[in-house]
């Protein structure tokens, strides 16, 4: 079977429902759906195990930052490949800051331990199931996640990096 | 061939009674003499202040001249640390350590804008300044300081280890120094 947007969103809207897969569009070529955490598991299982799709590779995994944005303050971006069919697909999942739970997906790719730890490290995510959630890229002593922009841009402390010295 | 001779300049003999067979002077000033001649750099390169320290080892600028002739790139007989480039914050402790490796006397240069300062990276990951882990003698500035630079900034060294008292390392204020860094 050729996979096109309509089929594969068909697919998915056949097998989890409206309620649960919303906001498909295609941006750059690529299908962009949006779902909840509860469905976003069986979904990129579903997508893996299927005998017609064979989406069963995940390209990579990632937090984003939308800060002031609410209920939807947070997001988890998922690419996933058809190696078979060449074929990309891309998911979101929107969350607010004050609940970054997720569920994890390393029992459906081994590669998902080292991404859920990256965007646990720069974002806070917690993902419920992960074996090993630890910072990897920064210092363990770090007290705050980076990229959601919460923490002082200056280095209070000095004062050779005055505001004057760089034109701001 | 030119005549070699012409080119060499000797150094400066220390202040001291000379006559006729003999010159008396005090032990500091040989030794100072002999440590300001001999600097072997310990280069900790990490970006492109690294690589205006290759050219400043290249024959062109040739910091052999200088008595660095052999960049140790092992803590074991260096006496300047030389760091060049951006340290993160997780770099932070390799450069303590290979610092807590060097044997006394050692100085330390930090050169270009990062190693001094954080440079432009004014961010999460990046150290502010390897002052903030070791004690630094001299800063080189530039982004990155061209070798003519980084010559000038081993040449303080030079000046620095010329005029340095045998018992300064013993001091109080040293220790104390070292102890604000946590460096037995």
């Amino acid at each position: 079977m050729e996979l096109t947007h309509e089929n594969v969103l068909g697919k998915i809207i056949s097998t989890f429902g409206e309620e649960n897969i919303w906001d498909a569009f295609n941006p750059d070529g690529i299908l962009t759906i949006t779902t909840n955490r509860e469905t976003i598991h069986d979904l990129i299982k579903y997508l893996r195990d299927d005998k017609e799709l064979q989406i069963s590779f995940l390209t990579t995994m990632c937090g984003i930052h939308f800060p002031g944005q609410g209920d939807k303050e947070l997001c988890l971006m998922y690419q996933l490949h058809s190696l078979r069919h060449n074929y990309r697909i891309r998911i979101k999942v929107f969350m607010p800051a004050s609940d970054p739970v997720m569920p994890t997906m390393t029992d459906l790719y081994a590669t998902a331990n080292w991404m859920e730890r990256e965007a646990f490290d720069f974002y806070g995510f917690k993902f419920t199931g992960h074996p090993n959630l630890t910072r990897i890229l920064n210092i363990e002593e770090m007290e705050y996640h980076p990229m959601l922009k919460q923490y002082p841009l200056e280095d209070q402390t000095r004062e050779d990096k005055i505001n004057t010295y760089f034109g701001r | 061939m030119s005549d070699t001779n012409k080119d060499i300049i000797m150094a400066e003999a220390p202040e001291g009674i000379s006559g006729a067979g003999f010159f008396a002077t005090s032990l500091e000033k040989v030794i100072g003499l002999a440590r300001k001649h001999s600097l072997w750099p310990l280069p900790f390169a990490t970006s492109c202040c690294g690589i205006e320290y290759m050219a400043t080892m290249g024959s062109h600028y040739d910091i052999s001249r200088f008595g660095s002739e052999r960049p140790s790139f092992s803590p074991r007989q260096a006496d300047i640390l030389m760091v060049m480039g951006t340290i993160a914050k997780k770099m932070g402790p390799v450069v303590k350590q290979v610092y807590e490796q060097m044997a006394e006397p050692r100085w330390v240069i930090a050169v270009g804008a990062c190693a001094s300062s954080g440079g432009i990276f004014d961010t999460y990951s990046v150290l502010q300044g390897i002052d903030r882990v070791v004690p630094v003698d001299v800063y080189v500035p530039g982004c990155p300081p061209r070798p003519e630079q980084i010559l000038d900034g081993l040449m303080r060294v030079q000046e620095l280890a010329e005029s340095e008292s045998l018992r300064r390392r013993d001091s109080p204020e040293y220790q104390a120094l070292l102890a604000s860094y946590n460096i037995k």
